[in-house]
């Protein structure tokens, strides 16, 4: 049995999750509180990677990472990265596909804390960073976990991108979804099985954590 | 004591706020019925809204100035606010409430944080046997209290009341009243309160100014009438 694809997927997975809430997060909070001029389209094609075929996805990132493209040659020359056919690439495949995950419940979330509580602490002496830190993020950061575990859920199974971008190469590039593809067309059920059982196990966890986050608890503690 | 000109055009709304007065009253009141635009007025004197025009000067600050482009932040205007729903933060408990503004840096204050002022308040609320418990535990009174509490622990310069009384019983409200009154003839703090009640401006109010439809009509009463100067816009039916 070879465990390399499970332990690539939770690499990946983990990694572009971590990107999500560093970048989504900061977003989240960015369309929550502010209003600016073309924030519909913004928030629009920050959605996209949700809505588009997965592989579709993956062709859009291959052409602009891709080896001939500006930022791709540019950055293989200047620093020796190559993007496409490596974990890198899979780990951007998945954190584009799974960005949406993340920024929509982190954004209702912050939208879901009363203005009032802001304008409270503003008004107290607290900076704005004080008030995102003390009232925001507390209030906040269930809704955003939620929506981090299902990132992650989806991440695990990432396919028609990575596959495009990273490409099948096992103990590199090969993870879960792929994997299970390969076995499924190369006649190995075992490995199908036992693979499809540990994701779909997985999924159902996460899910259940997700659930259990946004219930709406008594207290809001 | 009061210096206020604030024009704001709300275009999404077409809401017009035009008020403009100067008092010497300690104790001012803001009367007038829903969609007044008491909030606004409010919420612009504390720095929550930009007027386009005017000036904010409270006890001889000068807290916004159109013309000299000056505009305090919220954070800066040293002013305590309390909303008519109180807007107690939920995830921490009453200590931590009380406690919010002594701490300024990125971490809330600890659960069992005692410091001398924030026991000084509980006390003189009589909040002490509910310290530790959180705001959706609390009674209508106690929430108004421990609201009061917070916004007076920061030491502010000047307080700005939005209808305190407005979630409360008859009984209850006549109590606090008179709390509210003794509290404030003892602080000497300047007090801008806005209310939709009479009641509340004839026990609190040195001077009354009513405020309809955004605009202001002159009405002096309360306790102790002090003469003011007012330069007022015309009342609109």
């Amino acid at each position: 049995m070879d465990w390399r694809a499970i332990e690539l997927s939770l690499w990946v997975a983990g990694i572009a999750t971590l990107l999500n809430l560093i970048l989504g997060g900061s977003l989240a909070y960015l369309l929550a509180r502010r209003d600016f001029a073309g924030k519909s389209l913004l928030e629009a094609l920050l959605t996209l990677p949700m809505v588009l075929p997965p592989t579709v996805v993956g062709y859009y990132l291959l052409v602009l990472l891709g080896r001939h493209s500006a930022i791709g040659s540019a950055l293989e020359s200047w620093f020796d990265i190559r993007l496409i056919f490596t974990i890198e690439g899979a780990i951007i495949a998945a954190t584009v596909v799974t960005f949406p995950l993340v920024l929509k419940p982190a954004r209702a979330a912050f939208e879901a804390v009363d203005l009032q509580l802001v304008q409270a602490a503003k008004v107290l002496g607290l900076s704005n960073l004080a008030v995102f830190c003390r009232i925001s993020l507390p209030l906040a950061w269930r809704g955003i976990l939620a929506g981090l575990m299902l990132a992650f859920a989806r991440a695990m199974g990432e396919f028609g991108a990575t596959l495009m971008l990273a490409g099948s190469i096992p103990g590199k590039t090969q993870t879960l979804s792929i994997a299970i593809y390969e076995a499924v067309q190369a006649g190995d059920q075992h490995s199908a099985n036992t693979l499809v059982l540990v994701t779909s196990g997985l999924c159902i966890v996460l899910l259940l954590l997700a659930s259990w986050l946004t219930k709406p608890a008594s207290s809001l503690r | 004591m009061f210096d206020l000109n604030i024009q704001k055009q709300f275009t999404s709304s077409g809401f017009a706020l035009d008020v403009r007065l100067q008092s010497d009253a300690r104790r001012l009141v803001l009367l007038g019925p829903s969609g007044a635009g008491k909030s606004l007025t409010l919420k612009t004197v504390a720095g929550l809204l930009t007027p386009d025009r005017g000036h904010i000067r409270i006890g001889g600050r000068l807290l916004f100035d159109a013309q000299q482009q000056l505009d305090l932040p919220p954070q800066a205007r040293q002013l305590g606010y309390l909303f008519q729903d109180y807007a107690l933060f939920p995830h921490l408990n009453v200590r931590q409430n009380i406690g919010f503004a002594l701490r300024g840096g990125l971490r809330n204050p600890r659960r069992d944080a005692a410091p001398d002022r924030v026991n000084y308040w509980l006390e003189r609320f009589e909040l002490s046997h509910c310290a530790g418990s959180y705001p959706h535990q609390l009674s209508g009174g106690q929430k108004q209290r421990v609201a009061l509490a917070r916004a007076l622990a920061g030491e502010p310069k000047a307080l700005l009341l939005d209808e305190p009384f407005a979630a409360l019983d008859q009984q209850l409200r006549q109590q606090l009243r008179s709390d509210l009154f003794q509290l404030l003839t003892q602080l000497q703090l300047p007090l801008l309160l806005i209310t939709h009640d009479a009641s509340d401006a004839e026990v609190l109010g040195q001077q009354v100014i009513e405020l309809q439809q955004g605009r202001l009509c002159a009405r002096s009463g309360g306790k102790a009438a002090q003469s003011a100067v007012i330069s007022a816009a015309v009342c609109s039916g």
